[in-house]
Protein backbone atom coordinates (compact mmCIF):
# COMPACT_ATOMS: atom_id res chain seq x y z
CA UNK A 1 0.00 0.00 0.00
CA UNK A 2 1.27 3.44 -0.88
CA UNK A 3 2.00 5.78 2.01
CA UNK A 4 0.29 9.13 2.09
CA UNK A 5 1.82 12.37 3.28
CA UNK A 6 0.31 15.70 4.21
CA UNK A 7 2.48 18.78 3.57
CA UNK A 8 1.60 21.77 5.71
CA UNK A 9 3.05 25.15 4.71
CA UNK A 10 2.99 28.02 7.15
CA UNK A 11 2.46 30.97 4.79
CA UNK A 12 3.15 33.54 7.47
CA UNK A 13 6.71 32.24 7.85
CA UNK A 14 7.42 31.34 4.20
CA UNK A 15 9.60 33.92 2.42
CA UNK A 16 9.43 32.32 -1.02
CA UNK A 17 13.14 31.51 -1.29
CA UNK A 18 12.45 28.67 -3.78
CA UNK A 19 14.77 26.14 -2.06
CA UNK A 20 12.06 23.54 -1.33
CA UNK A 21 10.79 23.74 -4.92
CA UNK A 22 14.28 23.28 -6.40
CA UNK A 23 15.03 20.27 -4.21
CA UNK A 24 11.71 18.41 -4.47
CA UNK A 25 12.34 15.32 -6.64
CA UNK A 26 8.66 14.95 -7.58
CA UNK A 27 7.69 18.59 -8.23
CA UNK A 28 5.05 18.57 -5.53
CA UNK A 29 5.56 22.23 -4.70
CA UNK A 30 5.27 25.39 -6.76
CA UNK A 31 5.84 29.10 -6.17
CA UNK A 32 2.66 31.23 -6.29
CA UNK A 33 2.51 34.88 -5.18
CA UNK A 34 6.02 34.55 -3.68
CA UNK A 35 4.91 31.68 -1.40
CA UNK A 36 5.44 27.94 -1.73
CA UNK A 37 2.21 26.08 -2.44
CA UNK A 38 1.41 22.37 -2.58
CA UNK A 39 0.33 21.51 -6.12
CA UNK A 40 0.24 17.72 -6.29
CA UNK A 41 0.23 16.23 -2.78
CA UNK A 42 -0.52 12.72 -4.11
CA UNK A 43 2.95 12.58 -5.74
CA UNK A 44 4.80 13.09 -2.44
CA UNK A 45 7.10 10.18 -1.57
CA UNK A 46 7.95 11.42 1.93
CA UNK A 47 11.65 12.14 1.50
CA UNK A 48 11.38 15.14 3.88
CA UNK A 49 13.94 17.08 1.82
CA UNK A 50 11.72 20.18 1.68
CA UNK A 51 11.38 20.11 5.45
CA UNK A 52 15.13 19.73 5.99
CA UNK A 53 15.97 22.46 3.47
CA UNK A 54 13.49 25.11 4.62
CA UNK A 55 15.45 27.87 6.42
CA UNK A 56 12.30 29.37 7.93
CA UNK A 57 10.64 26.38 9.67
CA UNK A 58 7.65 26.85 7.35
CA UNK A 59 7.16 23.27 6.08
CA UNK A 60 5.90 20.28 7.99
CA UNK A 61 5.46 16.87 6.37
CA UNK A 62 3.37 14.32 8.22
CA UNK A 63 2.73 10.72 7.38
CA UNK A 64 -0.93 9.71 7.32
CA UNK A 65 -1.55 6.43 9.05
CA UNK A 66 -4.58 4.94 7.42
CA UNK A 67 -6.62 2.21 9.01
CA UNK A 68 -5.72 -1.15 7.51
CA UNK A 69 -8.88 -2.97 6.32
CA UNK A 70 -9.63 -6.22 8.13
CA UNK A 71 -8.26 -9.24 6.27
CA UNK A 72 -5.47 -7.43 4.45
CA UNK A 73 -3.16 -7.43 7.47
CA UNK A 74 -1.59 -10.75 6.55
CA UNK A 75 -0.68 -9.65 3.06
CA UNK A 76 1.16 -6.60 4.39
CA UNK A 77 3.44 -8.71 6.56
CA UNK A 78 6.50 -10.11 4.91
CA UNK B 1 8.28 15.74 11.68
CA UNK B 2 11.70 17.40 11.82
CA UNK B 3 10.25 20.92 12.04
CA UNK B 4 8.06 19.66 14.86
CA UNK B 5 11.20 18.68 16.80
CA UNK B 6 12.88 22.05 16.18
CA UNK B 7 9.72 23.90 17.23
CA UNK B 8 10.07 22.56 20.76
CA UNK B 9 13.11 24.81 21.22
CA UNK B 10 11.76 27.92 19.44
CA UNK B 11 10.10 31.06 20.75
CA UNK B 12 7.25 30.77 18.28
CA UNK B 13 5.90 34.27 18.92
CA UNK B 14 9.20 35.75 17.60
CA UNK B 15 9.03 34.06 14.21
CA UNK B 16 9.25 34.58 11.23
CA UNK B 17 12.97 35.30 11.44
CA UNK B 18 14.23 38.66 10.19
CA UNK B 19 16.84 37.04 7.93
CA UNK B 20 16.52 37.63 4.19
CA UNK B 21 14.76 35.19 1.90
CA UNK B 22 17.09 32.23 1.25
CA UNK B 23 19.57 33.12 4.00
CA UNK B 24 21.57 30.12 5.20
CA UNK B 25 21.46 31.12 8.85
CA UNK B 26 18.01 29.57 9.29
CA UNK B 27 19.37 26.23 8.08
CA UNK B 28 22.19 26.29 10.65
CA UNK B 29 19.70 27.21 13.38
CA UNK B 30 17.38 24.32 12.49
CA UNK B 31 20.36 21.97 12.42
CA UNK B 32 21.47 23.20 15.83
CA UNK B 33 18.01 22.64 17.31
CA UNK B 34 17.85 19.12 15.92
CA UNK B 35 21.29 18.47 17.44
CA UNK B 36 19.96 19.53 20.84
CA UNK B 37 17.02 17.18 20.32
CA UNK B 38 19.35 14.33 19.27
CA UNK B 39 21.32 14.72 22.51
CA UNK B 40 18.08 14.98 24.50
CA UNK B 41 19.25 18.10 26.35
CA UNK B 42 16.71 20.00 28.45
CA UNK B 43 16.07 23.64 27.59
CA UNK B 44 17.20 24.99 30.95
CA UNK B 45 20.60 23.30 30.65
CA UNK B 46 21.64 25.25 27.56
CA UNK B 47 23.02 28.79 27.36
CA UNK B 48 23.38 30.42 23.96
CA UNK B 49 25.53 33.52 23.55
CA UNK B 50 25.95 35.63 20.43
CA UNK B 51 27.76 38.74 19.29
CA UNK B 52 26.64 41.29 16.72
CA UNK B 53 25.58 40.73 13.15
CA UNK B 54 22.98 38.65 11.36
CA UNK B 55 24.16 35.60 13.34
CA UNK B 56 23.71 37.58 16.55
CA UNK B 57 19.95 37.39 16.04
CA UNK B 58 19.94 33.62 16.56
CA UNK B 59 19.44 33.52 20.35
CA UNK B 60 16.34 35.71 20.01
CA UNK B 61 14.44 32.81 18.49
CA UNK B 62 15.58 30.01 20.77
CA UNK B 63 13.83 29.24 24.04
CA UNK B 64 16.94 28.52 26.14
CA UNK B 65 19.07 30.79 28.35
CA UNK B 66 20.17 33.40 25.83
CA UNK B 67 22.46 36.40 25.75
CA UNK B 68 23.06 38.94 22.99
CA UNK B 69 26.34 40.68 23.68
CA UNK B 70 28.72 43.24 22.17
CA UNK B 71 30.61 42.75 18.92
CA UNK B 72 33.10 39.88 19.03
CA UNK B 73 32.59 39.24 22.74
CA UNK B 74 30.43 36.13 22.60
CA UNK B 75 33.26 33.92 23.90
CA UNK B 76 34.23 36.07 26.94
CA UNK B 77 30.59 36.17 28.07
CA UNK B 78 30.26 32.43 27.43
CA UNK B 79 33.40 31.83 29.53
CA UNK B 80 31.79 33.70 32.41
CA UNK B 81 28.61 31.64 32.18
CA UNK B 82 30.55 28.39 32.01
CA UNK B 83 32.61 29.24 35.10
CA UNK B 84 29.49 30.13 37.11
CA UNK B 85 27.37 27.26 35.81
CA UNK B 86 29.70 24.40 34.87
CA UNK B 87 26.75 22.03 34.33
CA UNK B 88 25.44 24.15 31.44
CA UNK B 89 26.03 23.40 27.77
CA UNK B 90 27.32 26.77 26.54
CA UNK B 91 27.06 27.60 22.86
CA UNK B 92 28.76 30.65 21.35
CA UNK B 93 27.13 31.54 18.05
CA UNK B 94 29.25 33.86 15.93
CA UNK B 95 29.57 35.22 12.44
CA UNK B 96 32.86 35.14 10.56
CA UNK B 97 33.66 38.79 11.34
CA UNK B 98 32.59 38.31 14.91
CA UNK B 99 34.84 35.28 15.33
CA UNK B 100 37.93 36.02 13.25
CA UNK B 101 38.14 39.84 13.12
CA UNK B 102 36.61 41.67 16.06
CA UNK B 103 36.74 38.71 18.45
CA UNK B 104 39.80 37.03 16.95
CA UNK B 105 41.89 37.42 20.07
CA UNK B 106 39.20 35.99 22.34
CA UNK B 107 38.74 33.11 19.94
CA UNK B 108 42.37 31.96 19.90
CA UNK B 109 42.77 32.32 23.65
CA UNK B 110 39.61 30.35 24.37
CA UNK B 111 41.07 27.62 22.14
CA UNK B 112 44.39 27.76 24.01
CA UNK B 113 42.68 27.53 27.42
CA UNK B 114 40.46 24.69 26.23
CA UNK B 115 37.28 25.96 27.87
CA UNK B 116 34.29 23.68 27.48
CA UNK B 117 32.38 25.91 25.02
CA UNK B 118 30.98 25.04 21.61
CA UNK B 119 31.72 27.79 19.08
CA UNK B 120 29.57 27.69 15.95
CA UNK B 121 30.81 30.00 13.20
CA UNK B 122 28.34 31.17 10.55
CA UNK B 123 30.88 31.69 7.80
CA UNK B 124 29.37 33.56 4.83
CA UNK B 125 32.50 35.51 3.91
CA UNK B 126 30.96 38.97 4.15
CA UNK B 127 29.59 41.52 6.61
CA UNK B 128 25.99 41.06 5.53
CA UNK B 129 24.16 43.30 7.97
CA UNK B 130 26.20 46.46 7.42
CA UNK B 131 26.19 46.47 3.62
CA UNK B 132 28.62 43.87 2.32
CA UNK B 133 32.09 44.93 3.41
CA UNK B 134 34.96 42.43 3.14
CA UNK B 135 35.40 40.12 6.11
CA UNK B 136 38.49 38.09 7.07
CA UNK B 137 37.05 35.05 5.28
CA UNK B 138 36.06 36.71 1.99
CA UNK B 139 37.53 34.44 -0.71
CA UNK B 140 40.38 35.74 -2.88
CA UNK B 141 39.04 37.65 -5.87
CA UNK B 142 35.48 37.98 -4.56
CA UNK B 143 33.70 41.32 -4.88
CA UNK B 144 32.38 43.31 -1.93
CA UNK B 145 31.32 46.90 -1.32
CA UNK B 146 34.81 47.71 0.00
CA UNK B 147 36.52 45.58 -2.69
CA UNK B 148 34.94 46.77 -5.96
CA UNK B 149 37.84 45.31 -8.01
CA UNK B 150 37.98 42.03 -6.12
CA UNK B 151 39.52 41.04 -2.81
CA UNK B 152 43.33 41.05 -2.93
CA UNK B 153 43.98 39.45 0.43
CA UNK B 154 44.01 35.76 1.26
CA UNK B 155 41.18 34.65 3.58
CA UNK B 156 41.55 33.36 7.10
CA UNK B 157 41.18 29.60 7.46
CA UNK B 158 39.22 29.35 10.71
CA UNK B 159 39.91 25.62 11.01
CA UNK B 160 43.69 26.08 10.70
CA UNK B 161 43.51 28.96 13.15
CA UNK B 162 41.67 26.85 15.72
CA UNK B 163 44.02 23.89 15.19
CA UNK B 164 47.06 26.10 15.67
CA UNK B 165 45.61 27.69 18.79
CA UNK B 166 44.96 24.26 20.33
CA UNK B 167 41.21 23.65 20.13
CA UNK B 168 40.38 20.00 20.87
CA UNK B 169 37.41 19.54 18.53
CA UNK B 170 37.62 21.20 15.12
CA UNK B 171 35.27 20.54 12.23
CA UNK B 172 34.00 22.20 9.11
CA UNK B 173 30.78 21.67 7.25
CA UNK B 174 28.47 23.58 4.95
CA UNK B 175 24.73 24.19 4.82
CA UNK B 176 24.58 21.82 1.87
CA UNK B 177 25.34 18.84 4.12
CA UNK B 178 22.26 19.26 6.25
CA UNK B 179 21.60 15.94 8.01
CA UNK B 180 25.38 15.50 8.47
CA UNK B 181 25.65 18.93 10.07
CA UNK B 182 23.18 17.89 12.82
CA UNK B 183 25.49 15.08 13.94
CA UNK B 184 28.60 17.26 13.66
CA UNK B 185 27.09 19.92 15.92
CA UNK B 186 25.89 17.22 18.32
CA UNK B 187 29.45 15.84 18.48
CA UNK B 188 30.77 19.32 19.19
CA UNK B 189 28.29 19.91 22.02
CA UNK B 190 29.03 16.51 23.52
CA UNK B 191 32.79 17.08 23.39
CA UNK B 192 34.45 18.16 26.65
CA UNK B 193 36.72 21.05 25.73
CA UNK B 194 36.74 23.88 23.22
CA UNK B 195 34.96 22.79 20.07
CA UNK B 196 34.81 24.80 16.87
CA UNK B 197 32.39 24.11 14.03
CA UNK B 198 32.95 26.28 10.98
CA UNK B 199 29.83 26.24 8.81
CA UNK B 200 30.11 27.62 5.28
CA UNK B 201 26.87 29.42 4.52
CA UNK B 202 25.37 31.74 1.91
CA UNK B 203 24.39 35.38 1.81
CA UNK B 204 22.44 35.79 -1.43
CA UNK B 205 21.57 39.46 -0.95
CA UNK B 206 24.93 41.06 -0.18
CA UNK B 207 27.42 38.40 -1.39
CA UNK B 208 25.60 36.62 -4.20
CA UNK B 209 24.38 39.75 -5.93
CA UNK B 210 27.89 41.20 -6.14
CA UNK B 211 29.52 37.94 -7.26
CA UNK B 212 27.41 37.00 -10.29
CA UNK B 213 25.45 34.42 -8.30
CA UNK B 214 22.29 36.51 -8.12
CA UNK B 215 19.73 36.64 -5.36
CA UNK B 216 18.60 33.09 -6.08
CA UNK B 217 19.64 30.97 -3.09
CA UNK B 218 19.93 27.89 -5.28
CA UNK B 219 22.73 29.49 -7.36
CA UNK B 220 24.51 30.43 -4.15
CA UNK B 221 24.11 26.92 -2.80
CA UNK B 222 25.63 25.47 -5.98
CA UNK B 223 28.60 27.79 -5.43
CA UNK B 224 28.96 26.37 -1.90
CA UNK B 225 28.86 22.86 -3.39
CA UNK B 226 31.66 23.90 -5.77
CA UNK B 227 33.99 25.36 -3.16
CA UNK B 228 33.61 22.64 -0.51
CA UNK B 229 35.41 19.32 -0.81
CA UNK B 230 34.86 16.38 1.56
CA UNK B 231 38.00 15.24 3.37
CA UNK B 232 38.04 11.79 1.70
CA UNK B 233 37.95 13.30 -1.77
CA UNK B 234 40.54 15.96 -0.89
CA UNK B 235 43.17 13.30 -0.12
CA UNK B 236 43.46 12.43 -3.80
CA UNK B 237 43.61 16.05 -4.97
CA UNK B 238 46.72 18.11 -5.61
CA UNK B 239 47.48 21.42 -3.88
CA UNK B 240 46.68 23.39 -7.00
CA UNK B 241 43.28 21.75 -7.30
CA UNK B 242 42.54 22.53 -3.66
CA UNK B 243 43.34 26.22 -3.99
CA UNK B 244 40.32 28.31 -3.01
CA UNK B 245 38.41 25.27 -1.73
CA UNK B 246 37.29 24.51 1.80
CA UNK B 247 37.79 20.95 3.02
CA UNK B 248 34.90 19.64 5.14
CA UNK B 249 34.98 17.03 7.87
CA UNK B 250 36.34 16.52 11.37
CA UNK B 251 39.94 17.74 11.64
CA UNK B 252 40.63 17.01 15.29
CA UNK B 253 38.80 15.20 18.06
CA UNK B 254 40.95 14.51 21.10
CA UNK B 255 40.55 14.45 24.87
CA UNK B 256 42.59 16.87 26.92
CA UNK B 257 41.94 18.22 30.43
CA UNK B 258 39.74 21.28 30.05
CA UNK B 259 39.98 24.46 32.10
CA UNK B 260 36.64 24.08 33.87
CA UNK B 261 37.40 20.58 35.20
CA UNK B 262 40.89 21.63 36.32
CA UNK B 263 39.50 24.74 38.01
CA UNK B 264 36.78 22.81 39.85
CA UNK B 265 39.28 20.20 40.95
CA UNK B 266 41.59 22.88 42.35
CA UNK B 267 38.63 24.55 44.04
CA UNK B 268 37.64 21.29 45.71
CA UNK B 269 41.20 20.62 46.84
CA UNK B 270 41.62 24.07 48.37
CA UNK B 271 38.21 23.94 50.06
CA UNK B 272 39.08 20.57 51.52
CA UNK B 273 42.32 21.93 52.95
CA UNK B 274 40.42 24.92 54.39
CA UNK B 275 37.99 22.63 56.25
CA UNK B 276 40.70 20.88 58.24
CA UNK B 277 42.87 23.94 58.70
CA UNK B 278 42.95 23.26 62.46
CA UNK B 279 45.35 20.45 61.72
CA UNK B 280 48.55 21.80 60.17
CA UNK B 281 48.83 18.84 57.80
CA UNK B 282 46.23 20.28 55.46
CA UNK B 283 48.13 23.54 55.05
CA UNK B 284 51.36 21.70 54.52
CA UNK B 285 49.73 19.59 51.84
CA UNK B 286 48.86 22.71 49.87
CA UNK B 287 52.40 24.05 50.31
CA UNK B 288 53.87 20.83 49.09
CA UNK B 289 51.66 20.94 45.99
CA UNK B 290 52.64 24.52 45.34
CA UNK B 291 56.29 23.60 45.44
CA UNK B 292 55.82 20.77 42.99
Amino acid sequence: MKNKFIIKINEKWCKGCNLCIEFCPKNVLELKDAKAKVVSPEDCIGCYICEYRCPDFAIEVNKVEEEVPVGSEKTNKR
Amino acid sequence: MKTELAKKYLRLEKLPTLWCSGCGHGLILSSLLRALYLLNIEKDKVAMVSGIGCSGRTPGYVDVHTLHTTHGRAIPFATGIKLMKPEFYVLAVMGDGDCAAIGGNHFIHAARRNIDITAIVYNNGIYGMTGGQVSPTTPYGAYASTAPYGQLEEPFDIVELALGAGATFVARSSIDEIPKLDRLIADGIKHKGFSVIDVITICPITFGRRNKLGEDPMMNLRWVQDITVPMKKAKDMSKEELKGKWITGIFRDEDKPNLIDLYLELNKKLKHSMVDESSKEGVEDVRRQDET
